[in-house]
C-alpha cells in the first residue's frame, strides 16, 4: 500500500514496503546513553514502536538533530541520520528534504536548540512549509549543558546560571510556531504514549511542516516540570485535550468549558454545560482561535493547558513549489543545453 | 565635409564615469561587447559604490566602468585611462587624479552648472578656469545635445536627458571606429515593449556618432585592431558569469543535482542570480534566512546525494564557519564560494581584496583543514570552479573556491571550452556493506572505512537499502563511524583527516614563467593578482630585466614542488592586496624569506607601479 492509500498526503512519494516491520527493526545497536528516567526514552520508545506502521521503506527515513540530550536521538534510530550542530536542524532538513521529496525527514530538537539558538530557523522552515515533522522536545531547561534555563522556562527560574531567577518571559512554542505561518502544529506529553502516538500519526500524514512539542521532562535538571499534567489527582483539572470537531471542555467529567467572550472576544473559561462552549475545528484557516487556545494555559503553572492538535490546514509545500519550478522549466525550455549556455548569444570566430 | 584622420593605436583605456543613475556599467558594458566582438583582447573594471543611488552630483555617488582594449594581448583593464568620459562635475572632480597629463576628457558641459559645482565645492568652473590645460578637453554638451535630438519623441525632460550615455556611447563608438548594430539589437531587445524609449535610445546612440563625424571638435578618430589569439570561438565573460557556468557544468559532469543555499551578499549576489535562470539544468536554488541556514541547506541536500553548493562574501563565511567545521567531520563533499570584498566587518563591500585568505583556512574550531581553490582571471573562474567540484567530491570535503571583487564583475575574452575536455568527476556512491563484522553473516556498512588511496570515506545516501548509517560533529570511531571519545582514535582521526587534505592528487605542479632562464627573482601570486603581475613583469621584461613568475591556484594544499620553488630563487616577491597573508603562510610552511608587497586600497595592483617594485627588487640582487 501507498502512503497516498494510507491517506498520508505527507508521505507521497516516499517508498514503502510490504515486510513487516517491528520496533527493533527501528532501533539500532548503539546503547542509549540518556539518564535513566529522562523522558527522552519514553518517546524514542513511543516513535521507534510507531515507525513501522507507516510501512516506510526504512532507507527512506531520515532524523535529522541539532544538539542538546534529546538530540542524541539519531543515534538510536535505526534509518539514516544526523547528528548535527545547536539550532541548525531545520536548515540541513530543509536542503534535503527539498532536494529528496523521496525521504521521509524528521527533526529532533529541543527547547533551547530550536527557540533560543535556532529559532530563526524554526520560524523559516515553519513559514515556508518545508515537508518535515519536527519533533520538539521541550523540557524547560538545557539539559545537556547542565541546567540553565531556557526560553521556554518560566520567568524566575532558579538554575546555575540564574541564582536570583531568570528575568526574561518565556515563549509559547504553539504560539509562536502559529505566528510563523505553521500548517501544523500540536503538543503532546512524553509520558502519554497513546496520545504521542496519535499525534505523530497526524504529523506524518501532514504535508508540509509539523510541529509537534513534546513535553519531556529532565529528572535531572527540571524533574517535575509538566507533573501537574501527569499526575492523575491534578491533571483532569488542568488538561485541555483539543479534539477536532469536539467541544473544548475539560475537568474530570467536563464540567469545565471554554468559550467567546463576546465582549473582549478573548476566550474564556464557562460550565461545561454552558451552550456555548466552542467546537474545536483545528481546519479554519484563520489560525486566531488557534493562537487564542494555545494563550490559555498559565506560563507559570501551566494550568489550562491544551494539548493535542491546535492547526492543520493545508498549503503547497516548499519543496513541492521548488520542484515544480524546476520541471516546469524543463517543460517549457526543454532540459539545459551546456554548450548554448556557456557560449551565450555573443560570440565571435577567431580564424 | 573633409574625409577625417585615422590614427592607428595599439592600445586605450577609455573610463566612463557619471553619477550611479547615470547608465554607466551599461555603457561600459555595451562597449566592452562591441570590442569584443571587433575582436579586440580586453579586460574591464567597473568601480561602483555600495549605495544603490547616492544622491545625485555627489562624490560618493559616482560610478565608474574603465575598459581597456587592445590590438594584442593584455592582462589587466589598465593603470590610468586614456579619456576619461565625464557625465557632470562629481565624474570629473572624483577621477581627475587618475588622468595622466595629456589624456582626452570628453565633459558633459550641460551639466556644469552653478549648483552641481558647487555641490562638490567647486569654487569656478574647471571648464573655464584653466585648471583642464594640461589634458585634451573636449566640453561637448551631451545632455543638451540629447534632448534636442529627442524633441520629436514627446519625452519628459527626465526621460531624454535619460539617453546621454547613449550619446555617449555613440560619440565613443564613432571614435574609436566600433560598429553600433549589437547595440541597437540590444535596445531593441530591451525595449521591445516601449517602442518609444527604443526608438529615443536608438535616436540617442546614432545622434553621438554623427556628431563625432560631423563636429569640428573632434579631428581625429582612432583605430584598435583586432588582436591576434589563437583560433577558437570566444566570447565575453565576467568572472560571476564563469564561475556560475563552471558550477553548473562541474554538477553536470559528476552527474550529480546542483543545490545552491545562499544569502545575498555584494559582489557573490550575482551568482545566486545566475544560477537561479537555470532551473532547466535540474538546479534547485534556496535563497534562505542567513547564511547560516544557506550552508546548512547545502550539506543537508549533499547528504541527500546532491552537490551542495554556498555563495557569499567574507561576512557570510565567518557566518558559515561552524557549520564548514561539521562538514570536516561529516566528510561530506561541499564547495563554499567566497567572493572577497574589503573588510574587515562590512569594510567596502564593492571593492576588492585579497583579505579572507587566512580566514578560509584557519577560520574554524579544532583542526579542521579545507582545501583551498582561487580564481586568477574572470574567465578562469570557470576552470576553478571545476576544480573545486573535483576535489569536493571526490575527498567528500568541503572546498573554498575564492574569488573577488575584481574578478566577479571584471570581464575578458573567453575561448569557450570544448566540454568533452572537462574532467569526468566520480561521485562513486556506496551501493553495498563495505565491512564483515565478527558475524561473518552480517554485512554491515562502516561509514568511515576510508578508500586507503584518497582516504575519503563512502558517500552511502539515503534511500540505498542496508547502509543506514548515522553521522554528526562528535568523534568518530575510525571505520565503524561510531561515537567515539577514544584518546588514541581522536588523535588518529585529526591526523587522518589532514592527511586526506594535504595528499589531494591532481594539485598540477607549481610551473614558473621564466624565459630566458637567468631570473634571480620570482614574483608569485595567487588569484586575481595574476593580471596585474603579469602585465608588471611584461614590463620588467621589456626594460631588460630578468624575472620569473608563477601564479598559485591550489593555496592548500599547496603544489607538492611548491617549496622547491621558492628556494631555487635569490628573492621571492609576493604581492598581495592584504597585509601579507599567503607569505605568513609560505614562511611558516617553507622558512623561505618572502618579501611581501601589500596594498588594500580596495583596487587591484597598477601594472607599472608594480613594474617598478619587481625593477627594484632586480636592482637590489
Ligand atoms: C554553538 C554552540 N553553542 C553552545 C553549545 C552548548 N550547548 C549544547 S546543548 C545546549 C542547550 C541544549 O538545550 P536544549 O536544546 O533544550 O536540549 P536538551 O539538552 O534540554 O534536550 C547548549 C547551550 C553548543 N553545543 N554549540
Ligand atoms: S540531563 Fe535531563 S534531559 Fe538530559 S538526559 Fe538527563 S534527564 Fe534527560
Ligand atoms: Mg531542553
Amino acid at each position: 500500500m501507498t502512503a497516498t492509500e494510507l491517506g498520508m498526503p505527507g508521505l507521497t512519494g516516499v517508498p514503502t514496503t510490504d515486510a513487516p516491520q517491528t520496533k527493533k527493526d527501528y532501533t539500532s545497536d548503539q546503547e542509549v546513553r540518556w539518564c535513566p528516567g529522562c523522558g527522552d526514552y519514553a518517546v524514542l520508545a513511543t516513535v521507534q514502536g510507531f515507525m513501522p506502521e507507516l510501512g516506510l521503506a526504512r532507507e527512506n527515513v531520515v532524523f535529522v538533530s541539532g544538539i542538546g540530550c534529546s538530540s542524541r536521538f539519531p543515534y538510536y534510530m535505526n534509518t539514516y541520520g544526523m547528528h548535527s550542530i545547536h539550532g541548525r536542524a531545520p536548515a540541513i532538513a530543509t536542503g534535503l528534504a527539498t532536494s529528496r521529496p523521496d525521504l521521509s525527514v524528521w527533526v529532533v530538537t529541543g527547547d533551547g536548540d530550536a527557540l533560543s539558538i535556532g529559532g530563526n530557523h524554526l520560524i523559516h522552515v515553519l513559514r515556508r512549509n518545508v515537508n518535515v515533522t519536527i519533533l520538539l522536545f521541550n523540557n524547560r531547561i538545557y539539559g545537556l549543558t547542565k541546567g540553565q534555563y531556557s526560553p521556554t522556562s518560566e520567568q524566575g527560574k532558579i538554575t546555575k546560571s540564574t541564582p536570583m531567577g531568570s528575568l526574561d518571559a518565556p515563549f509559547n512554542p504553539v504560539s509562536l510556531a502559529l505566528g510563523s505561518e505553521a500548517t501544523f502544529v500540536a503538543r503532546t506529553i512524553d509520558s502519554d504514549r497513546a496520545h504521542l502516538t496519535s499525534v505523530l500519526r497526524a504529523a506524518a500524514a501532514h504535508r508540509g511542516t509539523s510541529l509537534v512539542e513534546i513535553y519531556q521532562n529532565c529528572n535531572i535538571f527540571n524533574d517535575g516540570a509538566f507533573e501537574i499534567l501527569k499526575n492523575r489527582e491534578t491533571r483532569d483539572e488542568v488538561l485541555i485535550r483539543l479534539e477536532h470537531g469536539e467541544p473544548v471542555r475539560f475537568g474530570p467529567n467536563g464540567e469545565h468549558g471554554i468559550r467567546r467572550n463576546p465582549a473582549t472576544s478573548g476566550l474564556e473559561i464557562c460550565s461545561g454545560d454552558d451552550p456555548n462552549v466552542i467546537v474545536h475545528d483545528a481546519n479554519a484557516p484563520d489560525p486566531s482561535r488557534a493562537f487564542a487556545l494555545s494563550r490559555l494555559a498559565d506560563p507559570g503553572t501551566l494550568a489550562r493547558t491544551p494539548i493535542g492538535i491546535f492547526r492543520q490546514v493545508d498549503r503547497p509545500t516548499y519543496g513541492d513549489l521548488m520542484n515544480d519550478q524546476v520541471d516546469h522549466a524543463v517543460d517549457t525550455q526543454g532540459s539545459g543545453d551546456l554548450n548554448a549556455l556557456i557560449a551565450g548569444r555573443d560570440t565571435w570566430t577567431v580564424e | 565635409m573633409t574625409a577625417k584622420e585615422v590614427r592607428e593605436l595599439d592600445r586605450v583605456v577609455i573610463r566612463f564615469a557619471g553619477d550611479s543613475g547615470d547608465g554607466m556599467q551599461l555603457t561600459g558594458d555595451r562597449f566592452t561587447a562591441e570590442a569584443a566582438t571587433f575582436g579586440n583582447d580586453l579586460s574591464t573594471l567597473p568601480n561602483f559604490p555600495a549605495e544603490i543611488r547616492a544622491p545625485a552630483g555627489t562624490l560618493p555617488g559616482v560610478s565608474s566602468f574603465q575598459l581597456h582594449f587592445a590590438d594584442h594581448d593584455i592582462l589587466t583593464p589598465g593603470d590610468a585611462p586614456d579619456v576619461l568620459v565625464a557625465m557632470n562635475p562629481a565624474a570629473l572632480k572624483a577621477n581627475l587624479a587618475d588622468v595622466p597629463h595629456g589624456a582626452i576628457l570628453i565633459i558633459d558641459s550641460g551639466e556644469f552648472t552653478a549648483r552641481a559645482l558647487k555641490k562638490i565645492g567647486y569654487a569656478t568652473s574647471p571648464l573655464d578656469d584653466g585648471s583642464l590645460t594640461a589634458y585634451q578637453v573636449h566640453a561637448v554638451d551631451l545632455t543638451g545635445m540629447t534632448m534636442k535630438a529627442l524633441e520629436p519623441f514627446g519625452l519628459t525632460r527626465k526621460e531624454a536627458s535619460r539617453s546621454k550615455n547613449m550619446f555617449a556611447l555613440g560619440l565613443l563608438s564613432w571614435m574609436y571606429g566600433r560598429p553600433v548594430d549589437g547595440t541597437v539589437r540590444f535596445l531593441e531587445n530591451k525595449f521591445a515593449t516601449r517602442a518609444n524609449i527604443r526608438d529615443a535610445n536608438v535616436t540617442a546612440l546614432k545622434a553621438g556618432w554623427n556628431y563625432g563625424e560631423t563636429t569640428e571638435d573632434f579631428a581625429v578618430s582612432y583605430e584598435v585592431r583586432p588582436a591576434p589569439m589563437p583560433a577558437g570561438r570566444y566570447r565575453n565573460i565576467t568572472g560571476n558569469i564563469a564561475l556560475s557556468y563552471g558550477l553548473i557544468a562541474a554538477a553536470r559532469q559528476s552527474n550529480l543535482p546542483l543545490f545552491l543555499g545562499s544569502y545575498p551578499i555584494t559582489p557573490a549576489s550575482d551568482v545566486l542570480h545566475e544560477i537561479s535562470k537555470h532551473k532547466r539544468f535540474g538546479v534547485r536554488t534556496f535563497q534562505a534566512e542567513d547564511e547560516i541556514a544557506a550552508i546548512g541547506a547545502a550539506l543537508g541536500a549533499s547528504f541527500g546525494g546532491s552537490l551542495g553548493i554556498t555563495t557569499t562574501s567574507g561576512p557570510g563565511v565567518a557566518l558559515k564557519s561552524e557549520t564548514i567545521g561539521l562538514a570536516v567531520a561529516l566528510e561530506l563533499p561541499l564547495v563554499i564560494v567566497d567572493i572577497q570584498r574589503g573588510g574587515p566587518s562590512t569594510g567596502l563591500p564593492t571593492k576588492t581584496e585579497q583579505s579572507d585568505l587566512l580566514q578560509v583556512m584557519f577560520g574554524r574550531n579544532g583542526e579542521s583543514p579545507v582545501p583551498v581553490v582561487a580564481a586568477a582571471s574572470p574567465a578562469d573562474c570557470f576552470d576553478a570552479a571545476v576544480e573545486a567540484v573535483r576535489i569536493a567530491v571526490t575527498y567528500r570535503t568541503p572546498v573554498f573556491l575564492l574569488s573577488d571583487g575584481y574578478l566577479a564583475n571584471g570581464s575578458e575574452p573567453w575561448p569557450i571550452p570544448d566540454l568533452g575536455t572537462l574532467p569526468h568527476i566520480d561521485p562513486d556512491f556506496a551501493t553495498e556493506p563495505n565491512h564483515r563484522g565478527d558475524d561473518p553473516e552480517a554485512a554491515e556498512f562502516w561509514p568511515y572505512l576510508r578508500d586507503p588511496q584518497t582516504l575519503a570515506r563512502p558517500w552511502a545516501t539515503p534511500g540505498t537499502a542496508g547502509l543506514e548509517h548515522r553521522i554528526g560533529g562528535l568523534e568518530k570511531a575510525d571505520g565503524s563511524g561510531a561515537i567515539s571519545y577514544d584518546p588514541t582514535n581522536h588523535d588518529y582521526m585529526v591526523r587522518t583527516r589532514q592527511a586526506k587534505i594535504d595528499n589531494i592528487a591532481g594539485v598540477a605542479d607549481l610551473e614558473v614563467d621564466d624565459p630566458t632562464g637567468q631570473a634571480r627573482l620570482l614574483v608569485l601570486g595567487w588569484g586575481s593578482t595574476y593580471g596585474p603581475i603579469g602585465a608588471a613583469i611584461r614590463r620588467a621584461r621589456r626594460a631588460g630585466h630578468h624575472v620569473a613568475q608563477a601564479h598559485l591556484r591550489h593555496l592548500n594544499p599547496f603544489p607538492a614542488n611548491t617549496g622547491e620553488v621558492l628556494r631555487r630563487y635569490d628573492r621571492v616577491l609576493l604581492p598581495e592586496m592584504n597585509l601579507g597573508q599567503l607569505a605568513l603562510l609560505l614562511r611558516a610552511r617553507y622558512l623561505v624569506d618572502v618579501v611581501s608587497y601589500n596594498q588594500v586600497r580596495g583596487l587591484p595592483f597598477k601594472a607599472e607601479e608594480l613594474a617598478e617594485v619587481i625593477m627594484k627588487e632586480v636592482d637590489q640582487l
